[in-house]
């Protein structure tokens, strides 16, 4: 496939805040898109132009601005489900982020309220996830086995970073409910291959839900070819607003499934003691959603297709080979996940010998106005399982440069002289 | 380059070379504190003699320079000092760190503390410093009871 022409000059033009200077001049390198990304003018304009012209509530409204801000927000949803290739807008779900999105399945498992059967989670059930989640894909799956009595179990990592698989068979069987993993790991940058353990999910009759947060921002994900049954992801991070998320299942799921949150908009017709739902889509986006929001998400998409997302793609996988190349030469750096490009993203993260995160991420900040993320990145058990307690992380997107690397080099090589 | 103002030459100091760290017998309490947004923790123990004398304090743990830094110089104001005159460093410590670098430093009280007064324009950094001191407080507290 011949990949658009990529000018990673040109597209750092769209994004005013990478030529703004730090107190005490330092420029911006930032390194932290994995965190949350920057947002180019397109986004900005688009939004700024709703709220000075088309700004009304949404759905409820039979005035000009009603119908012209409606019409915004549906756009966006079709524009969001060309984006990832959804069969139908209607499954198109606009939550506040991946979080939530994550959430409203979990709280459709072992709900006394829904009566199909693939629902249905009480002892002796079981729930599958993996040791390399974020927390948002951790913590809703816990929530469940505590309120049903199911019992959560998780794929391990081997010392690369990949998923172990070794075990998919024992894993994943005829108790297994729902299997929810991680398409693109948030620290590690592996991309893992969902096709095997979707096979092994269908044979024995589990649900299963991808968590996109890392991969839609990157790389083309078409929900069909995927296959699963639910898909998750955020805005933020895919050069959209915070504050929107999105949640993608089969219609025939999300039908069967019970409302999340009650409220307006959600709802059919409602008496004192009983209420009956709005179809697809709106069942489940209770009250006033986040409307400018949601357009911004439509311009973030719009801007990412007009890139390409393959030679964002591309140009990813060009920083990462540089970086994990350039990074070699700092002695006592270790690389947590993949040293290849293969099967990975622009995610890196790392320790220094001897030298906690923090100080290298003050230093690296301070000194050279390189951001980066340090910590756990909401992936303790991941940090656990690699007996550290933290990592510095490096995280590119289609506006970086090499040229950012060099100086993430260089500030390492700072950092150890400060430090050694 | 204001953190470079941060990491002050004594802080460095104290990180490569910690004092009195590893954990030591005979001890009356032993404290376990966490700081959960960056894993930094510390287990500390306080051993007190007659007239509230300090006779010990030691402790281990992983975590930041200056989390580090700041247990090493915890140790050195407060072995061989009293209860009453060390938490009166903790408290003016305390009121360093949480004063947003707004706060002026009372060097007689806090000696080789007054290091950290650049750590207090780092909220994010703040809780690594106070670690270890809440740490002891709390252990003295328990010793105490
Ligand atoms: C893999 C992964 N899943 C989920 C999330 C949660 O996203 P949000 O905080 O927008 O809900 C993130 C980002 O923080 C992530 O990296």
């Amino acid at each position: 496939m011949s990949v658009p022409s990529f000018d990673v000059e040109r597209v750092r033009k769209d994004f005013p805040i990478l030529s703004r200077e730090l107190p005490g001049g330092r420029p911006l390198v930032y390194l932290d898109s994995g965190n949350s990304s920057q947002k180019p003018n397109q986004v900005i304009d688009t939004m700024r132009e709703h709220l000075a012209q088309h700004y009304s509530n949404v759905g409820r409204a039979l005035h000009a601005l009603g119908s012209e801000s409606t019409e915004a927000y549906e756009a966006a949803r079709d524009k969001v489900a060309g984006f990832i290739g959804a069969p139908s807008r209607d499954e198109v779900i606009f939550t506040k982020n991946a979080s939530e999105a994550i959430n409203l399945v979990a709280y459709a498992f072992g709900n006394p309220i829904n009566t199909d059967d693939r629902f249905r989670v009480g002892p002796g059930d079981e729930i599958v996830i993996t040791e390399m989640e974020h927390h948002s894909n951790i913590v809703p799956w816990q929530l469940l086995a505590q309120r049903t009595g199911a019992k959560l179990r998780w794929f391990s990592v081997t010392d690369e970073g990949r998923l172990s698989l070794d075990d998919l068979d024992e894993l994943v069987n005829e108790r297994t409910k729902i299997v929810s993993i991680v398409h693109q790991s948030n620290v590690l940058g592996t991309v893992n291959s969902i096709s095997p353990i979707l096979a092994r999910a269908r044979e024995v009759g589990a649900l299963m839900m991808v968590d996109a947060s890392q991969s839609v921002p990157h790389q083309r994900v078409d929900v069909d070819d995927l296959d699963v049954d639910f898909v998750a992801f955020t805005g933020h991070k895919m050069v959209g607003p915070s504050g929107i998320g999105v949640l993608w299942g089969r219609r025939e799921l999300l039908d069967a499934m019970p409302p999340f949150l009650g409220g307006g908009e959600m709802i059919e017709a409602v008496w004192m003691d009983r209420s009956t739902y709005a179809p697809l889509p709106h069942k489940f986006e209770a009250g006033t959603p986040p409307i400018v929001e949601a357009v911004g998400l439509g311009a973030a998409v719009d801007y990412l297709t007009s890139i390409g997302m393959d030679a964002i793609k591309q140009h990813e996988r060009e920083l990462t080979g540089y970086a994990l190349e350039a990074l070699r030469e700092i002695p006592g750096l270790r690389i947590i996940g993949p040293r290849t490009v293969i099967a990975r993203g622009g995610t890196v993260s790392f320790t220094l010998e001897g030298i906690h995160p923090h100080d290298v991420g003050q230093i690296l900040d301070d000194v050279f106005g390189v951001a980066v993320r340090v910590g756990h990145h909401c992936a303790r058990p991941l940090h656990l399982r690699f007996g550290i307690p933290a990592t510095t992380r490096a995280s590119f997107y289609l506006y970086n440069t090499t040229a950012e690397i060099d100086a993430l080099v260089r500030g390492l090589h700072h950092v150890q002289k400060v430090f050694g | 380059m204001i953190a470079e103002s941060m990491y002050q030459e004594l802080i460095l100091e104290h990180y490569k070379h910690p004092q009195g760290r590893g954990l030591r017998e005979p001890y009356d309490a032993e404290v376990h504190h966490v700081n959960p947004t960056c894993g930094d923790e510390v287990t500390l123990r306080v051993k007190l003699g007659d007239g509230g004398k300090v006779l010990d304090v030691s402790y281990d743990g992983q975590g930041c320079s200056i989390s580090q830094a700041a247990a090493s110089v915890l140790y050195e104001l407060a072995t061989d000092s009293t209860v009453e005159e060390s938490l009166s460093v903790v408290d003016e410590f305390t009121r360093l760190m949480q004063g947003r670098g707004q706060v002026e430093a009372d060097e007689d009280v806090l000696g080789d503390a007054v290091a950290f007064a650049g750590v207090a324009k780092f909220p994010a950094r703040v809780k690594c410093a106070l670690l270890s001191w809440m740490a002891y407080k709390d252990a003295v507290l328990r010793s105490q009871a």
